[in-house]
């Protein structure tokens, strides 16, 4: 027989055995992340925005990224848990913010199961309309109870509870939403990065490459497709409720169109299916957002459908796929064979 | 003492008009070497695709060790022990040779749930995948990607990740097609290798592999059994030849 | 009797809305039918026919019905260009690629309407004929909704009559139901989807500028209406014309009924009906089972 651990002699399973470490690289993220609050003391509302991009964008790679869902109506769930956060702040009912924040994940969660389980039984077309259906009709439901929600003005000037008690949320000077926000990505992404790696996350991956072969290999496809559509929607949640946090505010924007086609742009910008697709994708198009969609609205968007179009038909994998071809053509050309 | 592992009882199978299976009857005992061959046409994969739960009969049952499995999923069949290969390679194309296999055994396993430990903490399952890759003769490939390897290795790994489920019954769909045959051996080889006892079901049309391997051979002819025997019975069988040579004259 | 009266008139409005929605989305449900291409920018093609059939009756003088023809042949024009040159690269392509494809020229057509024409809505002028109302002995209701009704027969009966006796209407349904089959014999089907795609886009023209007075026309349409064209296709189920017609007129007359009793929900039950409709039949009313 064999001695336990000869197996790993082999490169291949010794690189299996060993994917999930983590390398000093991926550091790199955070320490930025960390230089930037001192660097830029003046543009932490931007920075919030953008860490808060990126949890949302890290959410939707779950569900389109590793389990090939393909969908325009995650800004539903986004939505769903800013306005369970900023309902409930803003009738007094519960300010709290670390709490509330989880609430805001259950009630996403809770949504994602009940849709997904509808869903999901559907594919291509229909499974798109649906989710769009979903995400319009929180829409008008948020709407339709102008009472609770404020409607198209939404809830302005919400006020939270101090975090742990001690940090509170300074409006105009974003120290404490940017450092709360940070930590809140930062265990949501480990979260995410334990999910990948899992045997779950593994069978995730097998599901988007070939969801025949798994039915044939003897997987429940539709109660996994379920839970990590659940998962996807409670992160998004959470992401909608640092949402309503930092900015003190919810409106009808977190449940909009425009915020679920945003994410699917980042995500496919950066490189789905690919942990740090979602930072690459947030920094690069919120930076080029922050610069030009202010002040030429039109030709922004105009630039963004042509990059849409150039990146399906010749960069489907996104920044971090035209890395990858760069780097095999490097390799390639260092090592003639 | 052979068990019967799966059996149909008047299975029909009907889209729309056509109709694809006609009332058949078919058992697969353990340590079966059967193979089902007929024209183009004639309703083979359709049979599988029955065998596995890939779609349900228009009529009559299916039984797996006596016990009715006719509405029983694909998922579940594999479970019970019912693998396939597929006639067109259905591998995960973007992961290693390994993690193809391993997305089999960790599924047979119930390792495949687990969400808080990385796969590479389950040592069995890859010690398992690595084993069965030695077996194959496809170790050195193992860290490939699916799309780096040549077609017949991909065939292999078809049949890797099947033999991963560690199956009682194993259906053959055409192992050897769109293998060239230079490296057709390498399949043939590894169905020779087969364990004893498994029952094996193969479709092919390659005569010397099904003459080579079959202890029994079915032929079907417009979604029905036209003739049943020894591959010498068929062999010898004057309507068997008219359907196959009236198919290739048709061209 | 008034009570009478009031469902007579909401039946007649949300079948005229919902004719607007059929002769819009019906090329959008045969092209999924046939080529399995989910594209999000169909509603992009209807604004664009719609665009140029105001702009020809505004700045040229066209009559209603000449414009109506360059509305429908241009759009279709300039469909088979970016069909040949851009969409045809995508036929075989993953489904995300598409949806983000379709995205991005709904994007550009979008911004390039803004910027060319303006932000503004643009009603289309009606011609002097189909304007006012008409006597219908029980009821007086307006002449152009009376109209699209009667157009939105015809057009359905015409292509139902088109796929069932012409040779391109043979072709279509056989590659529909099956398309790996229709091309052994020998069909061509990338020609016929070429054909299809420029004759769904017209329609989408036709759609969007008689469908001014109901759905608008401003730079935001192709967006705004999208789940609705989605739902028709979906709920009709892909490739079937009568499944298009029917669901759009269950729409056209759930959104003036809800509009009627429910002012500020009515759009929310069309969306849970879907779910719920979709749930229990996930092929649609009209659709084949898988």
């Amino acid at each position: 027989m064999s001695a336990p651990g000869y197996v790993l002699d082999h490169p291949a399973a010794r690189a299996l055995a060993e994917r999930h470490r983590v390398r000093a690289w991926e550091a790199l993220p955070w320490l930025l992340a960390i230089a930037f609050y001192f660097a830029f003391p003046r543009h932490l509302g931007f920075g919030t925005e953008l860490l808060v991009a990126i949890l949302f964008a890290i959410s939707l790679d779950l569900a389109l990224g590793y389990a090939g869902i393909i969908t325009l109506g995650h800004a539903a769930f986004f939505g769903a848990g800013a306005y369970t956060v900023g309902m409930l702040a803003f009738h007094g009912v519960w300010k709290e913010p670390i709490s509330g924040l989880l609430l805001g994940g259950a009630v996403a969660a809770l949504i994602g199961l009940a849709s997904g389980l509808v869903l999901l039984r559907t594919a291509g077309l229909t499974l798109l309309m649906l989710t769009l259906c979903t995400m319009a009709l929180l829409e008008e439901t948020a709407n339709f109870a102008h009472a609770y929600t404020g409607s198209f003005d939404g809830l302005p000037g919400i006020t939270f509870k101090p975090v742990l008690g001690l940090f509170e949320f300074n409006p105009l000077i974003p120290r404490t939403q940017y450092v709360y926000a940070l930590v809140v990505l930062f265990i949501g992404f480990v979260f995410v990065r334990t999910l990948i790696y899992s045997p779950f996350g593994q069978s995730l991956t097998g599901i988007r490459e070939n969801t025949l072969r798994m039915h044939a290999v003897g997987a429940p496809v539709r109660v996994r497709l379920v839970i990590c559509y659940t998962i996807s929607a409670a992160i998004a949640g959470v992401a909608g409720g640092l949402w309503a946090q930092t900015n003190l505010y919810v409106n009808l924007s977190t449940l909009s169109l425009d915020r679920a086609a945003t994410v699917l742009i980042i995500l496919v910008l950066g490189g789905y299916g690919r942990l740090y697709g979602s930072f690459i994708g947030a920094v690069a198009y919120m930076v080029l957002a922050h610069f030009l969609s202010q002040i030429y609205p039109t030709a922004w968007q105009l630039g963004l459908g042509l990059l849409l179009v150039l990146i399906a038909l010749f960069a489907r994998n996104g920044i971090l796929g035209l890395f990858d071809t760069l780097r095999r053509h490097f390799r390639a050309k260092r090592a003639p064979s | 003492m052979t068990t019967t592992l799966i059996e149909t009882h008047n299975v029909s199978k009907s889209f729309g008009a056509l109709r694809a299976a006609s009332d058949i009857n078919f058992r697969i005992e353990s340590g079966a070497r059967r193979a089902l061959i007929g024209p183009n046409g004639a309703g083979k994969t359709t049979f599988i695709n029955l065998l596995t739960g890939v779609f349900a009969p228009t009529a009559g049952r299916v039984l797996y060790k006596g016990r009715d499995i006719t509405d029983l999923p694909q998922a579940a069949r594999v479970k019970l022990g019912i693998a396939r290969t597929f006639q067109i390679n259905r591998l995960f194309r973007g992961l290693s040779v390994l993690e193809n296999v391993y997305i089999a055994i960790a599924e047979r396993l119930g390792a495949a749930p687990a969400m808080l430990h990385p796969a590479g903490r389950r040592r069995d399952v890859i010690e398992e995948s690595m084993h069965l890759l030695e077996q194959l003769k496809l170790a050195d490939d193992a860290h490939h990607s699916i799309s780096e390897l040549p077609y017949g290795r991909q065939r292999l790994v078809e049949l890797a990740i099947a033999l991963g489920l560690k199956p009682e019954v194993l259906l053959l769909d055409e192992p050897a097609a769109g293998v060239p045959s230079a490296e057709s051996h390498i399949i043939l080889d590894a169905i020779d290798a087969l364990p004893a006892h498994i029952g094996v079901l193969i479709i092919d049309h390659d005569m010397d592999l099904v003459f080579r391997f079959a202890r029994h051979i079915t032929v079907l002819v417009r979604g029905a059994i036209f003739a049943e025997g020894t591959p010498k019975e068929i062999g010898a069988n004057p309507d068997v030849r008219a359907v196959y040579l009236g198919q290739a004259s048709h061209g | 009797m008034i009570f009478g009266i009031d469902v007579a008139s909401m039946l007649l409005g949300g079948l005229a809305a919902g004719m607007v929605l059929f002769i819009v989305s019906v090329g959008l449900s045969v092209t999924m039918g046939l080529m399995g291409f989910v594209n999000l920018a169909h509603g992009a093609f209807a604004m664009l026919g719609g665009y140029i059939i105001v702009l020809v009756m505004r700045n040229w003088n066209f009559d209603f019905v000449s414009a109506l023809a360059t509305g429908f042949i241009l759009t279709a024009a300039i469909s088979v260009i970016f069909e040949r040159l851009l969409y045809a690269r995508l036929y075989r392509a993953p489904e995300l690629d598409q949806v983000l494809f379709t995205i991005g020229l709904v994007f550009i057509f979008i911004a390039s309407v803004t910027l060319l024409v303006g932000p503004e809505n643009q009603p289309v002028p009606i011609p002097a004929a189909l304007q006012g109302q008409l006597d219908l002995g029980f009821l007086q209701y307006r002449t152009y909704s009376i109209f699209l009704i009667l157009i939105g027969i015809v057009i359905v009966i015409g292509l139902w009559l088109g796929f069932e006796r012409t040779r391109y209407g043979a072709q279509i349904r056989a590659a529909v139901d099956n398309r790996r089959m229709a091309e052994s014999l020998g069909i061509n089907i990338d020609r016929l989807f070429t054909v299809t795609f420029a004759f769904g886009s017209g329609m989408a023209a036709l759609g969007g500028g008689l469908g001014a007075e109901f759905l608008g026309l401003d730079p935001q349409y192709p967006l705004k209406y999208l789940v609705f064209f989605l739902i028709v296709v979906a709920v009709g189920g892909p490739g079937r014309i009568f499944g298009a017609f029917y669901a759009a007129a269950i729409i056209g007359v759930l959104d003036f009924a809800l509009k009627l009793y429910i002012p500020k929900g009515g759009t929310l039950f069309i969306y849970a009906l879907t779910i719920l409709l979709l749930l229990w039949r996930p092929q649609g009313l009209f659709g084949r089972t898988a």
